[in-house]
């Protein structure tokens, strides 16, 4: 009896598609509501209000009304969403994919026009890189 | 009498995933005391509440444990009910359901696999989890997230399923419970495995209810407790039975969570089969005053959360008892008198999860 059970166990593990994916070669695909990291997603839309930096729990999103600032410390955001579905302007919007690892200490600022390098332990970086629009680095 | 020695026992120790540490007195291979220490991974969740909206606090709270993660959302989200007096339409009620029961299939089924390779059966481990993985697809479809879901809102739900969907989930729950038999065969029918649990570890019903038990714990001891039938969210509508075994010993509690996949699975059935249209959320007006418990059953036992709210937008206290802060008592009662070898097998048997107690 027990026999029968471990013989049709091994025919159908022997014929049956690996559980596993042949991960380099074939990627994971992603469901449409799959929640990856968050990104602005229409800038010209955002008026600048800070409700999502008040309501992320994380402290993650910084908002400046008067220089027209919107930065997401991705290290630190635990995507729950929670900016995305308070924004009244509907600008910001959940990728499917996930945040790229990190290649260096530094931690990572994602402005509304792209990421930039944060010193660690330098408060002031922030600042003085978001205004260099235009030439901050590609997305690694 | 041989000499005593002191073993300590984790906090990293390859058979255990979470960071528990025990100093284990022996006496020759045998067990004579366990003194615990945890407090390695404190984040002080509860103290955070008085900095955080209670709106927010919800995905806060939902980071207390990685594997009940939905339940102990849902928990928190229905004490803040509870307390500002709001009841929520019925779909978002079956939703709730219907994802705390998968929550519940996908937990046991990643203790099984680890109970597996306790006891060193490691091809079992990973057919445990390779069938658990089919649930955890179905809550990245429909929630987004694949273990921290942040699907739950005081008042409903974020997200709804649509109706072909859950038709299609009902299927797939089908298919998980066919697959899920050969495996769980195994841990009831196999005389190796049987051979490492039965008749240790045995916790009798008197000492269940003694020390506090909870959850598979109890219910292995034979003591009828399951908060699910106090019949919070859809479950006073559902039709189940709590699963009780007379046993008391390893055996017995690994049966318990075995009979739990089929009876969850079964409630999900009946839940996609029963569940109404309409709305999924409400909105709620005003700040939380008063103070408010409830109990819910986790995976791992029962769970209580208390809240008291002072009128403004953050809570003034707020409290959880988790499920293997009540177990650890049983775990000290049963180390006593057990071989070495035998010490992994009983340590997972009340299923502990670390990040929960300590919060
Ligand atoms: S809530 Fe929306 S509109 Fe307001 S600052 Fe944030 S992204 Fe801009
Ligand atoms: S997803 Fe959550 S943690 Fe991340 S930025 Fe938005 S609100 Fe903050």
């Amino acid at each position: 009896m027990a026999f029968n059970v471990i013989n049709k166990t091994i025919m159908k593990s022997l014929f049956s598609k690996p559980a596993t994916a042949m991960y380099p070669v074939i990627k994971n695909e992603f469901y449409p509501n799959t929640r990856g990291s968050i990104e602005m997603a229409k800038i010209e839309n955002c008026s600048f209000c800070g409700i999502c930096s008040k309501r992320c729990p994380a402290t993650a999103i910084e908002v400046g009304k008067s220089d027209k600032k919107w930065e997401i410390d991705r290290t630190r955001c635990i995507v729950c969403n929670f900016c995305v579905q308070v924004c009244p302007k509907n600008c910001l919007n959940t990728q499917r994919s996930y945040t790229a690892p990190m290649r260096d200490k530094s931690s990572k600022l994602f402005t509304a026009y792209g990421p930039v390098v944060q010193e660690v332990n330098s408060g002031t970086a922030a600042q003085e890189n978001h205004t260099q629009v235009g030439t901050a680095e590609e997305d690694a | 009498m041989g000499e005593r020695t002191i073993i300590p026992f984790g906090p990293q120790h390859p058979v255990l995933p979470e960071p528990l540490h025990l100093d284990l007195i022996m006496e020759d291979e045998k067990v004579v005391g366990a003194v615990p220490s945890i407090g390695f991974v404190h984040r002080g969740l509860e103290k955070l509440v008085e900095k955080r909206d209670f709106n927010e606090m919800i995905y806060v709270i939902e980071r207390i444990c990685g594997i009940c993660s939905f339940i102990h959302g849902q928990s928190y989200a229905q004490t803040l009910e509870g307390l500002m007096g709001v009841d929520i339409p019925p779909r978002a009620k079956y939703l709730r359901t219907i994802w705390a029961e998968l929550s519940r299939v996908h937990s046991h089924l990643l203790w099984l696999g680890l109970m597996a390779d306790a006891y060193g059966f490691e091809s079992l481990f990973m057919h445990c989890w390779r069938i658990r993985e089919k649930v955890l697809d179905i809550f990245e479809e429909t929630t987004g997230g694949r273990v921290i879901f942040s699907v739950c809102k005081i008042g409903g739900v974020w997200k709804d399923i649509d109706n072909d969907t859950l038709n299609r989930i009902k299927v797939i729950v089908k298919d998980i419970g066919e697959e899920a038999k050969a495996v769980t065969d195994v841990f009831v029918r196999d005389y190796s495995v049987q051979k490492r649990t039965r008749g240790i570890g045995v916790v009798t019903y008197q000492e269940a209810i003694d020390l506090g038990a909870v959850g598979p714990t109890l219910r292995g001891s034979g003591v009828v407790q399951d908060m699910r039938t106090l019949g919070y969210a859809a479950y006073g509508d559902l039709n189940f039975e709590p699963i009780v075994e007379k046993d008391g010993d390893c055996y017995a509690r690994t049966v318990v969570r075995v009979r739990e996949v089929y009876q969850s699975l079964d409630l999900i059935r009946q839940c996609i089969e029963k569940i109404p249209d309409g709305e999924v959320d409400m909105k709620v007006k005003g700040n939380p005053s008063g103070e408010y418990i409830s109990r819910m059953e986790q995976p791992r036992g029962q769970t209580f959360y208390y809240a008291k709210g002072n009128g403004t937008k953050y809570l003034e206290r707020f409290r959880v008892r988790t499920p293997t802060f009540a177990n650890i008592p049983t775990l000290l009662k049963i180390l006593p008198g057990a071989d070495l070898a035998d010490v992994p097998v009983l340590a997972l048997t009340i299923d502990p999860c670390i990040s929960c107690t300590e919060r």
